[in-house]
């Protein structure tokens, strides 16, 4: 069991690794900008003194490397430093009300997202792997054909066309489900559920083919070895076969994919919480990205690839757990 | 509904036992009624259920009663559009059978109509983005002095259209028709040319790492690993906001930008795959003979390794096509993309989404926007189901 630790360990090590290279990357590609932030939030009106001082005031003046690390320090803490634009409208409304620091402003979106993401995974993973066991079940049938077809099409028809799809289906056509996706935070579970169904459904139909046609190939890979021939001649009857026999074989890499089409799930989630107008972090990034409000695109950055190299880690771990080859390395 | 759907599921459960059972007594007990397994039952009922829905709503969507017919105007326009195109892709494979060289014949036979509807569904966008000047009937940037903003698609003056503008006019009175013909030229002329700059980079750098190995491929694999790590449309949005503001100070296009971002975001996945396609070359004989001969490096990887990795590559990139192609329409509809007033597919989607809303009263309306996300998404498809079939008839997975 040691061994399988020391494995795990390297492997968050590296993760993090990963995740600090990837923080740099992020920090630098932000300094590319030209000019320099203090002199585009005063626009015209700059004097040399206005800028001094904001250079001063936001830490400009300081060499990168000490702005990195204070960036990272606080990233690290929880603070993400103040949003450029809400930081802005206070000094000219000259109150300072509602949230101007980025985490402040981020931390309600991401709990919105996180509860998308899990609902799409609540409907996706069961239905993905049911309908890849019928597919491996019936395999060369009209029924798997059909599938074949059906969620070849959805991985490759871009979000905002199954988002309109399903609007103009089930938000205006027959009125079962709300187009916009307006979340308060005192919203009750059921009215959240309905009000995030379209999206989530979306991102079902975007994720479930891939996991489905996974499940489908890692059982079909499993039927030709010998002991599901054995399972057969016991006269077992196909679906007990497939579902007792090959399926436990099957899971680690089905495992990987699911957990590797969470994480596809974070870029998907940008432009389906734009179609809905979906109060989440993708929408959030979106807009930080069209007004240039740098720090929130950074932290919204950072965000992402981190969910993103979990996602991945969890996948290589769990495939790792699940396999006793890899458990135990030559 | 729910309680609707309950026992909906449980009269199906009836009808496919009584399915079953009136097949073994009126067929005798064959094996294929006898063996039959429930769940087997069951899915049969629910298909022909299904299509007799399907032809149901059909029916309906023709009917003269205007709300009934817009509610179910757009299943009627899927079901016929998936009928034409299916009897198109069967002509055109009839075609590829009986015309042209022994090949190319050979090939048609052995095709499903899934690919022979992708290979005929591409060479029509090839069509229109290489003649798009001249089939298009206005200038894709051209606002026509004395026309209607937002003129509704079909052409029926009674319904709030024109003949003149089968497809409408967009919200500042530019014909939806030439913008869709413009749009394969732009938004597919730079997906394609993307991709080929990323196939460029990628398969450079990975055979290279691939022949020469050492600090070079660690270099360079563990920056792709990096790149990797950042979530490609995150990644792009994230570059994008940066040349927004480099493009007009340097003054060069954004969509230039666009192009070498995505390239090189895309070149990563390549690099992968050519490494490894590489590597598998490398360690072959002919490749110790080649050097042995005293072949430099550019004839290794030209003459020997670039043709022997033809087939996987071939197939990588129409994949990669299809991802950089969804991306540019997803950057593009978040618009930050293909910049205005060039035509665009995902720029026409965000710009015309609204009208989806009035799909209950004028049907007609809410197909701009369809119309454009709709052929992006026919492309990909249509580019998928090619690469399937390719891989599949590569790989001799007859099963």
């Amino acid at each position: 069991m040691g061994n399988v630790l020391t494995i795990i360990f390297q492997r968050l090590a590296l993760g993090l690794l990963t995740l600090l290279i990837v923080s740099v990357v992020i920090f630098v590609a932000v300094n590319l900008l030209p000019g320099d932030f203090a002199q585009s939030i005063l626009g015209q009106a700059a004097t040399p003194e206005a800028v001094a001082s904001i250079r001063r005031d936001l830490g400009l003046d300081q060499p990168m490397v000490t702005r990195y690390f204070d960036w990272l320090g606080g990233a690290l803490r929880g603070d993400f430093g103040s949003s450029f634009a809400r930081a802005n409208f206070a000094s000219f409304s000259g109150t300072n009300s509602g949230a101007t620091t980025v985490a402040e402003q981020i931390a309600p979106l991401f709990a919105n997202t996180m509860f998308l993401a899990m609902v799409t995974a609540a409907i996706a993973v069961p239905f993905a792997i049911i309908l890849g066991i019928l597919a491996a079940l019936y395999r060369n049938s009209v029924f798997d054909r059909a599938t074949n077809i059906f969620t070849l099409s959805s991985i490759s028809s871009p979000e905002f066309f199954l988002a309109y799809i399903l609007i103009l289906f089930f938000a205006v056509l027959n009125p079962i489900f709300p187009s916009l996706s307006t979340i308060f935070d005192d919203m009750s579970f059921s009215e959240r559920l309905e009000k995030s169904m379209l999206p989530a459904l979306t991102l079902t139909l975007v994720v479930t083919a891939h996991m489905m046609r996974m499940t489908r190939a890692a059982i079909i890979n499993l039927l030709a070895s010998s002991y599901i021939e054995m399972a057969r001649l016991k006269g077992l009857s196909p679906m007990r076969v497939i579902v007792i026999h090959a399926l436990p074989n099957a899971l680690a890499p089905i495992i990987n994919v699911i957990a590797l089409n969470l994480a596809y799930l974070i870029t998907g989630v940008v432009v389906v919480e734009v179609v809905f107008v979906y109060p989440g972090i993708g929408q959030l990034f979106v807009d930080s990205v069209k007004i240039r409000d740098i720090p929130v695109v950074q932290a919204c950055c950072l965000i992402f690839a981190t969910a993103f190299i979990l996602l991945n880690l969890t996948a290589d771990i769990m495939s790792i757990l699940s396999n006793p080859r890899l458990r135990h390395p030559k | 509904m729910i309680f609707g759907i309950v026992i909906a599921l449980v009269g199906m459960a009836a009808l496919a036992w009584g399915f079953r059972f009136a097949g073994q007594a009126i067929t005798g007990n064959t094996p294929r009624f006898r063996d039959m397994p429930f769940g087997v039952a069951y899915g049969y009922v629910l298909g022909v259920l299904l299509l007799a829905w399907l032809v149901w709503a059909y029916i309906q969507g023709r009917s003269a009663d205007p709300l009934i017919a817009n509610k179910f105007f757009f299943l009627r326009i899927a079901v016929e559009g998936f009928l034409i195109f299916a009897v198109a892709a069967w002509l055109f494979r009839l075609l590829g059978r009986s015309v042209g060289t022994a090949w190319s014949r050979k090939m048609f036979r052995s095709m499903p109509l899934t690919a022979s509807f992708g290979i005929l569904t591409i060479l029509i966008y090839a069509t229109f983005a290489i003649f798009a000047g001249l089939i298009a009937p206005y200038g894709q940037e051209q606002i026509l002095p004395g026309v209607a903003a937002n003129i509704v698609p079909g052409g029926d003056p009674a319904l709030g259209g024109d003949p003149a503008f089968l497809f409408g006019t967009d919200q500042i009175g530019r014909d939806i028709l030439s913008r869709l013909i413009y749009g394969a030229q732009n938004t597919v002329g730079i997906a394609f040319a993307t991709t080929v700059l990323a196939f460029l980079l990628g398969g450079t750098f990975g055979f290279l790492a691939a022949t020469l190995g050492g600090w070079l491929d660690q270099v360079l694999s563990r920056m792709v690993d990096v790149l990797m790590a950042i979530p490609s449309l995150i990644f792009a949005l994230l570059l994008m906001t940066i040349a927004s503001v480099w493009a007009p100070q340097l003054g060069i296009p954004l969509t230039v930008f666009m192009v070498v971002i995505i390239a090189v975001i895309d070149s990563t996945r390549v690099y992968r795959l050519a490494r490894a396609v590489g590597q598998n070359i490398v360690v072959m004989d002919y490749i110790e003979a080649a050097k042995l001969r005293g072949e430099g490096l550019g004839y290794l990887v030209f003459k020997e390794i670039l043709p022997n990795a033809t087939a996987p590559l071939l197939a990588e990139f129409g994949l990669r096509f299809c991802f950089v192609f969804l991306t540019i329409a997803a950057l593009s509809f978040l618009g930050v993309g293909i910049q205005p007033p060039l035509a665009d597919w995902g720029t026409m989607v965000r710009d015309l989404g609204g009208f989806v809303n009035y799909a209950q009263f004028a049907p007609l309306a809410a197909t701009a926007p369809l119309l454009a996300a709709g052929a992006i998404a026919l492309l990909t498809v249509a580019v998928n189901f090619v690469v399937d079939w390719m891989l599949h008839r590569s790989s001799g997975l007859k099963e």
